[in-house]
């Protein structure tokens, strides 16, 4: 209370303060002295541009190469980088394409708000409007003051002219909320009819239209890829098996002072069977799941697969121990993943065992959760659990119950349920953001065992200095191997350790190439090159 | 609830009363609406005030506040995902009537927005049957229902992040190790001679660079080591695990006070409010 009692005084001492607050006029910032910039002289243009539609990709990217203006790096040495430009056609009156589709897309997305807002607004309207006649709500609540715009005294609106008012308004967006929607389809049609004719817009060139800057190249680059999105809605869309046309200036540090190079074009882009770019990754999934297929079925037949013990993952067969002996409740936190996170899935295999254990011994589990899917999956892994332990009747659903999809909201719940329990352990495994040292910090001051795991980099400073245990990044992912013990996570748990062996060899064959380039180097690091 | 609580309550609604008096009287130059203002200022300042008591310890003011504020946000997105998921999104995909009611435009098939979906919205049923069966979990017979649609949400985004995790963890990450070690670009291992006379130690220069690369070399496979799981950390490999761990210590204190750094700037934030917003001390 007399903690309380401070607060009280300290407020009021600060609502004084604040009444007697003078503010100060803001100091206005001196002119800096202008600096005159010596003229540059304008670089010579790069050469040989030539466009090509990228190979072995999903299309919608070409590939541009040049040879670098003299003065880059050598002559004058004034060349600062390259800004390459695309042309972009004239489609809708005096608009440069792209211009007309943002622009369309804006009014698109306007329109859906609009038609959000209005009808919420009707239903305002409306109700107004019906409290008004029927009695339901006084004038004296409902009644308008605007002040007049020539004085400071306000003009009172009369009851009739407020029913009037209301009527029109429900009349005019009766009359015109269902004409909404039918606009909407218009202008996506005019959308989509825009999109149609792009192909034959670009066709035109060079008779209006506009050159657009699509991206920039360091001094000493030769090539630009100019990788766009199939996505008409997006910024960057680029339809294929359209005539594009491109140019590359070379620009000074002065950006004023620039040179532009001859017009490339025209040059189509279009999709290849197969995206070239993503062969690494092809081969990385055939390799990782060969590796896992290989062990899991090495793990099946009763091979001894060795996991190294895990303090933290140790620690939690003590600490449930712990609470049963204090007769305190443990706490269990899936933190703010969805049930599709690798660190959620991980985490339901550590909260199975814990609540097997936890039926076992006959302790209390708290679940709160973040996301009702996450809420539902780890109500079937507890349920499943204390079924396994031999005691579905001691399972029961507020075990695990949803707080909100709310991530401070959701802290302030878990840190008031901390206070008030006193739970003997707390146990943070899943995704974990801003909240993670708020809630371990709070368990400390509680004086709970802690023990977490989270995979979020960012996070495990946090957890290592308020937590007991914590299982670092991966360690996460090994605990559920650990602790279930099943073929199929242990097994992909040495698969992993073998892709990390594959990383490490794969690295240092990398490194000894990249530095004394070897023959094979530039293929060998370009293939792992990855590309949309 | 004791005397005292009560003369407390007392004193803290009186402040709130005149907080909000005088600030009213302080907006009623600048807002013709200066009583509803400065009601919702005095009202965020005190629930401010309120979550930031829970530093001393837990209390009913807190406990107000931490309801308000589940309760709100419950309800918040319960409404939003309504309006937004099944009205917006869903209703005009499926049925014309529907959308017609909520007043959306019908989207039922052919191009939505340029991108073709699939003609007569039978794809839309998908996730209506879907969440239904996620429904079923209120029902005790038909429970075992709702497994599907989660067996369906993991499965999918799990296989799914497996492909984006091969590429961002493992074969970019990979790309990155192959770092110069002896030479940076342009200017790649041409004898001792060449590697001392290029040897800048300005803080862009060589050896800063190559300072760097050989942290990245070293960071990444001992990190990697430490990470084995199948192998007892034990003699040179032990050696090299004891090596990771200390730089991904090292990581994590620098990573510990840049985000310390971040959460102080959210503190100064909401002292901000409560000094200028509220209380009107600094301009």
């Amino acid at each position: 209370m007399r903690f309380l009692f401070g607060l009280t005084v300290i407020l009021a001492l600060l609502l004084g303060a604040s009444v007697s607050a003078q503010t100060e006029p803001p100091v206005t910032d001196s002119v800096a002295d202008s600096v005159e910039v010596p003229a540059i002289p304008p670089p010579a243009p790069v050469t040989d541009l030539k466009a090509l539609d990228t190979d072995d990709d999903h299309g919608h990217s070409v590939t541009l190469t040049w040879t670098k203006s003299v003065d880059a790096q050598t002559g004058q040495n004034t060349v600062n980088g390259h800004q390459i430009f695309r042309w972009y056609p004239a489609m809708m009156d005096s608009l440069a394409g792209v211009d007309s589709l943002k622009n369309m897309r804006q009014d698109i997305q306007r329109a859906q708000s609009a038609n959000s807002v209005f009808r919420r607004a009707l239903g305002v309207a409306e109700d107004a409007l019906e409290d008004l006649t029927s009695g339901g709500r006084g004038f004296d609540a409902l009644r308008f003051t605007v002040a007049t715009p020539q004085d400071d005294s306000t003009f009172v609106l009369d009851r009739a002219f407020v029913e009037q008012a209301l009527r029109d308004t429900v009349a005019t967006m009766t009359t015109h909320l269902p004409l909404l929607p039918d606009s909407i389809k218009g202008l996506q049609a005019s959308f989509e009819a825009a999109i149609e004719r792009l192909t034959e817009a670009h066709q035109a060139y060079p008779e209006g239209g506009s050159w657009n800057l699509v991206g920039l190249a360091a001094k000493g680059d030769t090539s630009f890829v100019n990788s766009g999105n199939k996505d008409p809605m997006s910024g960057d869309f680029i339809k294929d098996f359209t005539d594009l046309y491109y140019r590359v200036d070379v620009v000074t540090i002065d950006e004023t002072i620039r040179t532009e190079s001859a017009i490339v074009g025209p040059v189509q882009s279009e999709g290849q069977w197969f995206n070239g770019g993503r062969f690494p990754v092809f081969w990385a999934v055939i390799i990782f799941g060969f590796l896992t297929m290989y062990f899991v079925s090495r793990a099946r037949k009763g091979d001894d697969l060795y996991v190294r013990p895990l303090a933290g993952i140790e620690a939690v067969d003590d600490a449930i121990g712990r609470a049963t002996e204090m007769g305190r409740p443990i706490l269990y936190v899936l933190g703010l993943g969805t049930a599709a996170d690798v660190a959620t899935i991980a985490s339901f295999t550590v909260l199975g065992r814990v609540a097997k254990q936890v039926a076992e011994y006959q302790t209390e589990l708290i679940v709160p959760t973040y996301d009702p899917i996450v809420m539902s999956v780890a109500q079937e892994v507890v349920k499943s659990s204390y079924l396994d332990a031999g005691r579905p009747d001691d399972y029961k659903e507020n075990t695990v119950f949803f707080v909100t999809n709310l991530q401070f909201a959701y802290v302030a719940a878990v840190n008031g349920i901390m206070l008030r329990e006193l739970p003997a352990t707390n146990i943070y495994m899943g995704k974990f953001f801003a909240e993670s040292l708020l809630l371990a910090e709070t368990g400390a001051l509680a004086g709970s065992i802690q023990i977490a795991g989270t995979d979020e980099i960012a996070q495990i400073p946090f957890f290592i200095v308020a937590c007991d245990y914590t299982l670092i990044g991966e360690e996460l992912y090994a605990a559920s191997a650990y602790l279930g013990r099943e073929p199929i996570l242990l097994g992909s748990l040495k698969a992993q350790d073998w892709a990390k062996a594959a990383v490490i060899v794969l690295g240092i064959v990398g490194l000894v190439a990249a530095n004394l380039e070897w023959g094979f180097a530039k293929t060998f690091l370009e293939y792992f090159h990855v590309t949309n | 609830m004791s005397r005292t609580a009560v003369i407390v309550f007392a004193g803290v609604v009186a402040l709130f009363v005149v907080s909000w008096m005088v600030k009213a009287m302080v907006l009623a130059d600048v807002s013709e609406t200066n009583i509803v203002d400065a009601f919702m200022v005095t009202v965020a300042a005190f629930l401010t005030l309120a979550i930031y008591s829970f530093l001393y310890k837990d209390n009913p003011y807190y406990k107000f506040a931490e309801h308000l504020f589940v309760g709100v946000s419950a309800a918040f997105w319960m409404v939003q995902g309504f309006w937004t998921t099944i009205v917006g999104n869903l209703l005009p995909r499926l049925s014309e009537g529907l959308a017609t009611w909520f007043q959306q435009p019908y989207q039922g098939g052919g191009y939505d927005l340029g991108v073709f979906v699939f003609p007569y919205s039978i794809m839309y049923w998908i996730p209506v049957i879907l969440g239904s069966l996620l429904l079923m979990r209120l029902s005790p017979q038909g429970g075992w229902l709702s497994r599907w649609p989660l067996a369906l949400i993991v499965g999918t985004t799990a296989g799914l992040n497996f492909v984006r995790y091969l590429r961002s963890d493992f074969i970019v990450q990979v790309a990155a190790t192959f770092v110069p070690l002896f030479g940076r670009d342009p200017h790649p291992w041409q004898g001792f001679g060449h590697f001392f006379s290029n040897l800048d130690l300005s803080a862009s220069g060589q050896f800063v660079a190559l300072l760097s690369n050989w942290v990245i070399f070293i960071g990444v496979f001992c990190g990697l080591i430490y990470f084995f799981f199948s192998k007892e950390h034990t003699g040179a490999f032990g050696k090299a695990s004891r090596v990771g761990i200390w730089i991904l210590m090292i990581t994590f204190g620098a990573s510990f006070g840049y985000t310390v750094m971040g959460r102080i700037s959210l503190l100064v934030g909401r002292l901000t409010f409560l000094f200028r917003d509220w209380l009107g001390l600094i301009s």
